[in-house]
């Protein structure tokens, strides 16, 4: 048993919910007792879906448990089939529904129903959300796409985009724009927006860009396999990214490299002046695999920042992650549980974090700002606006998106010289952030702005770590005066100067920290 | 109870028919009570035994409070744990002692059983005696279950308090001991309001279940008389009659009229004359019918059709039919207690179809059918039902918001007026949602 609080991914049949939810014509029924429907208000509430899920659940009880579960799921079967008159069907088993062992593929085979039927074998109490996604569409694409005729200009499929994906829908949009400005057509986009017929046309393609590796990948090994498509590997997220993407497309395809850069202002936003104070800004970043590898180029090589920690939650993109974090000279962290998280930010003593939503209440609680690059999300990341964080639109918004979190550099010139300002004291916060609105009380769980003070549920499992100082053996004590004089410098970098000092102390032997030594290692660590 | 109300028929809808399907149902399991139960019991902490699904449900459906340092957690088994039982009792001490360790502030801890607990049959109740002569007397453990399987939604509270009846010391006598409990977690200023005017027509003894602290347990006996204010608690209603408590019926306390019955209930019980109790309720009783027309301008004469969710669904609709002046089309639950709601059924006057149970395709085409001018379903149907054009109130926000007695009346019919004014408020063209992917 794991005692857990935080979830980032759902169950593996949710996976399964989000290649339904995305496709149409399509229908999933799925083996689960009542209550497993509060999945469904994950697509009509956080992403405002005007339809219900394509889902039908058997809905069994306690009194069903025994002989008859069988049958209800071969009635459900029926009347979801009758009623809704899908093209292909998916069935499968939810946690409760493997332990009672129904075989809905081996009943639903046995119906003989007039479409496709895919059974989905999904491991409840293994895998996870991605596996279950990944794995779903996987079965659905080796069922029905088949070697066809290519079509006669270049093309390709857009490979994982889903229902509840972090910012899939302005994804889609964005690169299908920029691989037609390189003449190439979108063949299928799959599963967002494909029909099962549409499936198996799949091979009619010149080669397949896998977009989300997360949702999308077992696809295209199965594909490139059987039906001799060639997948991309690069992440088209960031300027450097989205070039070597366009490479990429053009060396698969046989067409020529072009990239219309008119409307990118990421490099010059960059370059400009106001910028400068970016320089070196320590940021963390977690959340899925494919999401922080990108980022964390992005955020060393476009924004100039210092990548001080990295990882991810889905264990499938450990390898991949851990090479990136190799080459920026960190560890890579690959754990699905918060409270190492955040004793890894708690250590590292960021500027500016890059998560996810719980990267964001972990950030509020520490007092670090934190902007959202990856799922698990809440509505407000699934936004009217266009969003797009893959191509040109993508990095123009990937350069707001994580620079809108941080004090703004003049703001924090005039914040560092006039430190004792009572308007600029360390609870008034940065002004453009509403930091001066009254607070909130956690309880009343108000919209508002937020002391830092918040508990989070770190209170059980794992140990609690002792403040932000990851010294080692060596205990150092802050004299008083040197607490005061910490005091005074502005809340956005105390934790760097903290944490910095005390490196500086111990390494030299120190067990006090005075004035002196704060100043000393100030001197030590400028840049 | 006073001119401004319709007369009821006598009988109402107490002999109506009732439309019973069973097929799929689009439903929160009784795991979801979690969510304002633990806030109700600070010293407590919900310990789910159960699948990543628990724990997927329990922070969807707590939404940001997951972030608020909650006392509920999953324990999510994993495939050893299927493997073979007795490694599951050991593994579940062992997060116990690991959770207590670190909580020492918990008085009492609840296992709380799902789907796949029931299933592979791992028992709860005997964990929670085992843990309990460990961790005795500083915590007490109990178990209860909020399956899918077994529980619907608020169902999960009512399994919850009648896993802490049996448990309750005995009682006093009547009528020496004339004590009144009052069953059901209501948000603490609603509670205070309530002890307010009990206090004033002379019920000086007042117990609630749950009791916010373990420390202050309440004997049960035959000195006690048991008021509900949810419908949802039949089982734990039977449980305290089991020890000798007898039971106040009244109407659920939503709206004036339910409220003042609800007194009016318990005043008869204890012996006290009606005139004390209109006394003393007098000034918030018109208070709340003030609010109530105000609130309700919007509502009259609108038809309104209840989606199965919490069973609070018969008192809701009797309040709005009778008080706002709306028409019940459908008014479902999902489980109907004769027993519980006889004073709203009788009060609700025949004419729309009670349900019971849910077939949600089928539902769906009768609520097409009828077209009504408000829906009040859950979160997974609203926004459908919105792109459809229907008008909804999500029903959950009315298990999550103060709504009971006298001055939450107008905050309870403005609930249901905010949608449609809001619809009349847009001027935003028809609001066809854009084509999604």
């Amino acid at each position: 048993m794991k005692l857990t609080v935080w979830t980032y991914e759902g169950p593996p049949h949710v996976g399964a919910m989000r290649v339904a939810t995305a496709m149409r014509d399509l229908h999933y029924v799925l083996h689960a007792p009542q209550g497993d429907t509060y999945a469904d208000l994950l697509f009509t509430m956080i992403e405002r879906r005007d339809h219900r899920p394509p889902v039908t659940y058997t809905t069994f009880k306690e009194r069903d448990l025994g002989a008859d579960t069988a049958d209800l799921f071969r009635r459900s079967c029926q009347a979801a089939y009758e009623r809704f008159r899908p093209e292909a069907m998916i069935v499968g088993a939810s946690c409760t529904a493997e332990l009672i062992q129904d075989d809905p593929g081996g009943i639903a085979e046995r119906m003989g129903l007039p479409v496709p039927v895919i059974a989905l074998d999904l491991p409840s109490y293994q895998r996870k959300e991605n596996f279950g996604a990944d794995e779903t569409f996987y079965r659905i694409a080796r069922a029905l796409a088949r070697p066809c005729e290519k079509t006669a200009r270049p093309s390709v499929n857009l490979i994982g985009p889903t229902a509840l994906g972090f910012r899939h829908r302005d994804d889609v949009t964005e690169l299908t724009a920029l691989l037609s400005d390189m003449g190439v057509e979108v063949n299928v986009c799959a599963p967002m927006g494909a029909t099962p017929s549409d499936i198996t046309r799949l091979g009619a393609a010149h080669a397949n860009v896998l977009m989300y590796p997360e949702t999308g990948e077992s696809a295209c090994r199965w594909m490139e396999r059987d039906l001799g498509l060639p997948f991309t590997k690069s992440i088209p997220i960031g300027v450097g990214g989205v070039r070597d993407f366009v490479a990429e497309v053009a060396d698969l395809l046989g067409v020529a490299p072009g990239l219309d850069t008119d409307r990118l202002r990421l490099p010059w936003y960059s370059a400009s002046v106001d910028s400068t104070y970016l320089t070196g800004k320590r940021v963390f970043l977690f959340g899925d695999g494919t999401h922080v590898r990108a980022m964390a180029r992005v955020a060393r090589d476009e924004m100039g920042f210092e990548v001080a920690g990295m990882g991810c939650y889905n264990r499938e993109q450990a390898r991949a992650v851990r090479a990136v974090a190799t080459e920026m000279g960190v560890e890579a962290l690959i754990t699905d549980d918060y409270l190492e998280v955040e004793a890894a930010i708690e250590a590292a003593a960021p500027e500016l974090i890059l998560g996810t939503q719980m990267e964001r209440h972990i950030g509020k609680r520490l007092g670090i700002p934190c902007a959202v690059i990856s799922a698990p999300v809440h509505v407000q990341d699934f936004p009217a606006r266009y969003a797009p964080v893959m191509g040109i639109e993508g990095a123009n918004v990937l350069f707001d998106t994580l620079v809108h979190p941080l004090v703004m550099g003049l703001e924090e010139h005039l914040l560092t010289m006039f430190r004792a300002d009572p308007e600029f004291h360390d609870a008034a916060g940065p002004s453009h952030h509403g930091g001066h609105a009254p607070l909130v009380a956690a309880e009343e769980g108000g919209a508002g702005p937020r002391a830092p003070v918040a508990e989070s549920p770190r209170d059980i499992s794992a140990k609690k770590t002792e403040g932000g100082g990851a010294t080692g053996a060596i205990e150092v004590v802050w004299l008083a005066a040197a607490e005061r004089e910490l005091k005074k410098i502005p809340f956005f970098v105390r934790g760097k100067a903290k944490r910095n000092t005390e490196a500086f102390a111990a390494a030299r032997g120190e067990t006090e920290i005075s004035v002196d030594t704060l100043y000393e290692a100030k001197a030590h660590y400028a840049r | 109870m006073t001119e401004r109300f319709a007369q009821a028929s006598g009988q109402g809808c107490r002999n109506a028919p009732v439309l019973k399907q069973r097929g799929q149902h689009e439903v929160f399991c009784g795991l979801t009570s979690i969510v304002w139960l633990h806030r109700k019991m600070p010293d407590a902490f919900f310990l789910v035994v159960g699948s990543r699904t628990c724990a997927h449900l329990l922070q969807s459906a707590a939404g940001v409070m997951i972030f608020a340092e909650p006392r509920f957690a999953t324990a999510i088994l994993e495939e050893t744990d299927l493997a073979g039982l007795a490694d599951a009792h050991e593994e579940l001490d062992r997060v116990v002692h690991e959770l207590l360790a670190r909580r020492p502030d918990i008085r009492r801890l609840f296992l709380v059983g799902s789907c796949p607990s029931e299933v592979i049959k791992l028992d709860l109740a005997v964990a929670a005696e085992r843990l309990t002569a460990v961790h005795a007397p500083q915590v007490r453990v109990q178990s209860y279950s909020g399956s899918g399987i077994e529980t619907t939604f608020t169902q999960g509270e009512d399994t919850c308090l009648a896993a802490m009846v049996p448990d309750l010391p005995a009682g006093p006598e009547w009528p020496e001991a004339r004590e009144l409990i009052v069953a059901g977690a209501l948000p603490d200023v609603v509670e205070d309001q309530m002890r307010d005017l009990l206090a004033k027509i002379g019920i000086e003894t007042v117990h609630v279940l749950p009791a916010a602290r373990e420390a202050t347990r309440f004997g049960v006996g035959p000195g006690s008389r048991v008021a509900l204010v949810q419908p949802f608690l039949g089982d734990t209603l039977a449980a305290l009659e089991r020890r000798g408590a007898r039971h106040v019926a009244a109407p659920m306390p939503f709206g004036a009229e339910g409220t003042t019955a609800w007194f009016h209930a318990i005043a008869e019980a204890f012996g006290i004359p009606p005139e004390v109790v209109d006394r003393a309720v007098a000034a918030p009783k018109a208070r709340a019918e003030r609010a109530v027309a105000q609130a309700a301008e919007a509502l009259r004469g609108r038809s309104v059709f209840f989606f199965p969710d919490s069973q609070l669904e018969v008192p809701l609709a009797r309040f709005l039919t009778r008080e706002c002046g709306m028409e019940a089309v459908e008014v479902g639950t999902p489980f109907l207690h004769r027993q519980v709601l006889d004073g709203d059924l009788a009060l609700l006057d025949e004419g729309p179809t009670l349900s019971e149970g849910q077939d949600v395709d089928l539902q769906l085409d009768r609520v097409r059918a009828a077209r009504p001018d408000l829906t009040v379903c859950g979160l997974g149907l609203a926004n459908p039902l919105e792109a459809e054009g229907l008008s909804t109130k999500w029903s959950i926000e009315l298990v999550f918001t103060p709504v009971h007695f006298y001055e939450q009346a107008g905050d309870l019919a403005g609930l249901f007026s905010r949608p449609l004014r809001r619809r009349d408020a847009l001027k935003v063209g028809a609001a066809q949602p854009p084509a999604m992917p």
